[in-house]
């Protein structure tokens, strides 16, 4: 057991984050350097100041009209994202594990935040699930892979709070929780989670397009 | 051009006419055309009833019911469009052609002058009419005509198949075809434009299209053997006979030469090649980065180009240079020598070599709306409300002004170092 | 049947007909070759980005009007044609194709609506006009918008206008209207005019008095303006909706290369949104010119241009109350429906706005060549805007303003089916009645 947790949080780990960085970075160069060569618009159009304008306006709850008028899921979606990225990078443990690997260490969140962070996320995906199997239009576009991506989501916030509280095996559950998060990095260069990286792309060139080719806004 | 050295080419400036005089009563008077020589300075008259044509202040005696697109030949005849009784016709130096017609339009000159013809309209079908003769096949539409330059033969694209109401697929299976004097090629095309004629008058090359996406040149109804994505107007080599045309080849422009590949196709843009009088050179305007243009030489494009546009290209009489006008930020200026002249201006002519291919001059705009000749990159010190485009001596030592200043039309030959 | 059943069944030759005559390696090699050669970064980004989540259906009329049926949403645009295209590498039927054109042709006005109500900023236009490409490249288009493209590809204008009509009906408005105003002129061919106007297909086709009446406006502002007597004339693009990209770029170099042969410093174009995307979005770039050569001017910036200039006087104001139909082109294409307001706020006392404006407007559904699909779709854009006679119903304005062709087209059907009282008029028709007039009799 103890071999397996070694290697899941050691050489793994390794995997997982150069899988994930390496597979962003490879998505970015790959589609930079298509749009550099065969769609000479992209580059053609990009302004720094209207993509920046259309990439902050949309970080900022309920300044679209769209966000307006579906407040829920604003809430939602803003809160699952913040939650989503603080409560890992943030979280007491994950900060010891790389004290103890690399020495350095950074502020972290009282565990009851992060608790009630890991909540948000999970009630959040549940949220999605629901609407995505009751909404119709977003029923009519969703197809299993999304619930896959989903749970990919879920899991490694799951097993990190069943394993936090020592429900079920502890060594077993910390093991999943590790394999999940590592899961969870892979998937994303490879599926619409890579939208941590295409939305400032996408959102940086149409910004572009709107803003200083259009003369308006483009929310 | 015609011959040009029995003009009068003593230095000075001389007044022809004041502009705004016209022996009969008129409600106003339209623009001004000048002759060639500068001798002469015409306007369309709108008078009490219907238009005349005044010269050098004296109207034509005829008047129409409508007079319009004065035009010069290049041997000094002045033309119009006039309209009697309802019917179309043409008026040369006041004389109108004996025969009438439902419209004509689009005066076209051979090179001399000699030939003078006119898209026509003769109730309900088309065709050409040269020197007052129309064609003896008319068609139920004609459109994308031209003349060749000894004015011996005239084309367009005709109709052959008369189409219905969205009839869209009688028209995909080639409804047009192209004439010459009025005799159509045996070939049908989805699509035929820009007819061109060899430099001896003898050969045609058009672009074609024979299904909607298939797009060749035709030269003399035999199509190319290779089919492009795109094509553009083709031209003929002067010493080889060779046709070439800017052909799209995933998503990129080359140059294509009897359907051959002659400039790989890397180009964003590719279009009005022409070539040097030898047919060694082949020049054309290009976009080797996208939105960016400049001129090409055999194939390589030059280093500098402008933002927004290359035109009006033109190649010396030695055929040794080529300039063109290329604009960026709004302005104008002058592409030559692989470099731009200094001075940006509000609008610029096309630009014009002396027969030497030393000098280059233009008609350019300043701001105010006052024009001037630039020579050489340098502007004459006069500037005028109006001017024509220079015209060099046959010596290339002068060049003839023709211009508008303080309301009298004015004829300037000026030394190519006055400027 | 319901209506919106009874509207998705339709025939059109130049979909069935045509699709019929393909084989699945047509099919297959056509799509891989758009999608893989003639597509590429931008592609890739937006369909691999989508989360499908839905959120861009509000932003459609046809998703609002059909009771927020998911076929209509964009993303559901994109599931039916694209996801479908790519997932199956091709391997697609006729049926689908039939399907797909029907969608992509008739179902989206490419407005970009939804571009502003993505959370990334997908452009499923974009997305769209790749299926159109496909469908064209396949044959398979709408028989009357096949026909307005061919109609470019022959005569370099949208409605089989012949060289000598276009003369023929500029010197006939000139002569019509000299009976208001002895001095009017239509300059024809007047090289190095300042501008020359520029109009579509339709003006002197059925609306000839648009001509007459911008002739009336050029005489009182006193400006130096022409219009060619040659082919190049026309601004319009059908062929940029069909998706046949190499007719488009053909006649926008026939338009831009008549204002360089004019030497006229720019264009202005009459009262069209479809054909100033194209002169200042489309049909320059794939020429290779990154922005319009010579600038081409909208109607509406004209006519602010003069009002602000002083040139163009009002004399009376229109008390009558009426609302304002933001053109998706002109307005979330180029941002100008402040001067749109500026202009209609001086000549109508009593303007009410539509909810919502400006570049959240609806689009009228006629854009985008839908109207150019001819009467076998008019059903099908008609109902799917039931949220634009909303719209103009809750203003309770009496004339509705759209400065716009094809916005015309669509909005004069939208009112006829859902029974509006509302009088539709061009911002033109409203300066003309209502501006000085210092020159007539």
């Amino acid at each position: 057991m103890h071999s397996i947790y070694t290697f899941v949080t050691g050489p793994l780990v390794w995997v997982a984050f150069l899988v994930f960085i390496g597979g962003l970075a490879g998505k970015f160069v790959y589609l930079t350097s298509l749009a550099k060569n065969k769609d000479p618009y992209v580059f053609s159009y990009l302004h720094l100041k209207y993509a920046l304008r259309s990439i902050i306006v949309w970080l900022i709850p309920f300044s679209t009209r769209n966000m307006r008028l579906n407040p829920v899921m604003t809430v939602v979606t803003f809160a699952f994202h913040i939650c989503l990225i603080i409560a890992p990078i943030f979280l007491l443990a994950h900060v010891i594990m790389f004290e103890e690997a690399w020495g350095v260490s950074w502020w972290t969140l009282p565990d009851a935040v992060a608790d009630v962070m890991t909540w948000v996320v999970l009630a959040s995906i549940v949220f999605f699930v629901v609407r995505r199997r009751v909404v119709p239009e977003a029923r009519y576009v969703t197809g299993p892979k999304e619930f896959v991506i989903l749970g990919l989501v879920a899991l490694p916030f799951l097993t990190g709070f069943l394993a936090y509280y020592q429900i079920f095996d502890y060594q077993t559950m910390i093991i999943l929780h590790v394999l999940a998060g590592e899961a969870m990095l892979v998937a994303i260069p490879f599926t619409w989670l890579s939208h941590v990286m295409l939305y400032p792309m996408i959102r940086g060139y149409m910004g572009s397009e709107f803003g200083a080719e259009r003369h308006v806004k483009d929310w | 051009m015609p011959e040009n050295g029995h003009w009068n080419w003593e230095p000075g400036e001389r007044v022809i006419h004041e502009v705004k005089d016209c022996d009969a009563e008129v409600s106003w008077l339209e623009e001004l055309h000048a002759s060639p020589d500068g001798e002469q300075v015409a306007v369309v008259a709108k008078l009490e009833e219907g238009y005349g044509v005044c010269v050098n202040g004296k109207l034509w005696e005829q008047t129409f019911d409508r007079a319009w697109y004065p035009k010069f030949s290049p041997d000094g005849r002045l033309t119009a469009l006039v309209n009697v009784d309802g019917e179309w016709t043409l008026a040369v130096d006041g004389e109108v052609w004996p025969e009438t017609y439902t419209c004509l339009w689009n005066t076209l000159f051979s090179e001399t002058g000699d030939t003078i013809a006119a898209c026509a309209q003769a109730d309900g079908v088309y065709g050409m009419v040269v020197n007052g003769e129309i064609w003896e096949q008319l068609y139920d539409t004609a459109n994308e005509f031209n003349l060749s330059s000894d004015g011996k033969r005239s084309a367009a694209v005709v109709v052959m198949v008369s189409m219905g109401q969205a009839e869209i697929f009688t028209y995909q299976k080639g409804c047009y075809s192209v004439a010459v004097n009025g005799e159509a090629w045996d070939n049908r095309f989805v699509n035929a434009w820009t007819p061109v004629f060899d430099p001896s008058d003898k050969r045609l090359a058009v672009q074609t299209r024979s299904t909607l996406y298939d797009y060749t040149i035709v030269v003399d109804g035999k199509p190319w053997s290779q089919n492009f994505s795109a094509t553009w107007e083709p031209r003929f080599n002067p010493s080889t006979g060779a046709v070439v045309a800017p052909v799209r080849q995933a998503g990129k422009w080359g140059m294509a030469e009897d359907g051959r590949i002659l400039w790989d196709p890397t180009f964003y843009q590719l279009w009005h090649q022409a070539f040097s009088p030898d047919g060694k050179k082949l020049y054309a305007i290009g976009a080797p980065k996208y939105g960016r243009w400049t001129l090409v030489e055999n194939g390589s494009p030059w280093p500098l180009t402008v933002g927004d546009m290359v035109e009006d290209l033109t190649v010396s009489p030695d055929g040794a240079r080529v300039a063109a006008a290329a604009k960026e930020g709004g302005r104008w200026t002058f592409m030559v020598d692989q470099s731009l002249w200094n001075s940006w201006y509000e609008m610029i002519w096309s630009p014009v070599f002396s027969p030497d291919s030393k000098h280059l001059a233009a008609k350019v705009e300043l701001p105010g709306k006052r024009y001037t000749v630039v020579m050489n990159g340098k502007p004459l010190k006069e500037t005028f409300e109006q001017c024509w485009e220079p015209v060099f001596s046959p010596d290339s030592r002068s060049v003839l002004i023709r211009a508008v200043q303080d309301g009298k039309f004015k004829r300037i030959v000026a030394g190519v170092h006055d400027f | 049947m319901s209506e919106a059943a009874l509207a998705q069944k339709i025939d059109d030759p130049g979909l069935d007909e045509t699709a019929a005559k393909l084989t699945p390696e047509r099919i297959r090699t056509t799509i891989n070759r758009v999608l893989q050669q003639e597509n590429s970064a931008r592609l890739k980004a937006f369909v691999g980005t989508c989360v499908s989540c839905g959120l861009c259906s509000d932003a459609c009329h046809f998703f609002l009007s059909h009771d927020r049926d998911p076929k209509y949403s964009p993303a559901g645009k994109v599931k039916q044609t694209l996801w479908e295209m790519i997932r199956t590498k091709g391997n697609v039927s006729q049926e689908f194709i039939v399907r797909a054109a029907t969608i992509a042709y008739t179902e989206c006005n490419v407005c970009k609506r939804c571009v502003q109500y993505c959370p990334f900023g997908i452009d499923t236009a974009y997305l769209m006009t790749v299926v159109r490409r496909i469908c064209h490249l396949l044959g398979v288009t709408p028989l009357y918008l096949q026909d307005t493209s061919h109609s470019h590809a022959s005569t370099f204008n949208q409605m089989w206008v012949k060289d000598d009509e276009w003369i023929d009906t500029l010197q006939w408005q000139e002569d019509e209207y000299r009976d208001e105003i002895p001095n009017l002129r239509i300059p024809l061919e007047k090289e190095g005019a300042d501008f020359f106007y520029s109009v579509i297909g339709p003006e002197p086709k059925f609306r000839t008095q648009l001509i007459g009446q911008a002739a009336v406006l050029m005489n009182e502002c006193g400006v130096d303006w022409t219009m060619p007597a040659t082919p190049g004339w026309d601004n319009s693009d059908m062929s940029m909706y069909s998706g046949d990209l190499e007719i488009m770029g053909r006649i926008k170099r026939a338009h831009f290369e008549t204002a360089r042969r004019l030497r006229v410093k720019r264009v202005v174009m009459g009262e069209c949104g479809h054909a100033y995307r194209s002169v200042y979005d489309v049909g320059n770039r794939w020429l290779g010119w990154r922005e319009m050569p010579i600038p081409v001017i909208h109607a509406l910036q004209f006519y602010w241009e003069m009002l602000k200039e002083g040139r163009l006087k009002v004399a009376t104001q229109m008390e009558e109350p009426c609302t304002f139909h933001d053109p998706c082109n002109v307005v979330r294409g180029m941002g100008l429906h402040e001067m749109a307001r500026d202009v209609v706020r001086a000549f109508c006392s009593n303007f009410i706005e539509m909810e919502p404006n400006r570049e959240q407007n609806y689009c009228c559904s006629a854009g985008g060549g839908v109207i150019n699909c001819g009467p076998p779709h008019t059903k099908t854009r008609v109902l799917g805007n039931r949220v634009k006679a909303e719209q103009i119903t809750a203003t309770g304005a009496k004339v509705l303003i759209a400065p716009c062709h094809n916005c015309h087209g669509g909005l004069e059907d939208i009112i006829n089916h859902y029974k509006l009282d509302v009088k539709l008029v061009f911002l033109i028709d409203i300066i003309y009645a209502h501006m000085h007039k210092s020159n007539a009799i």
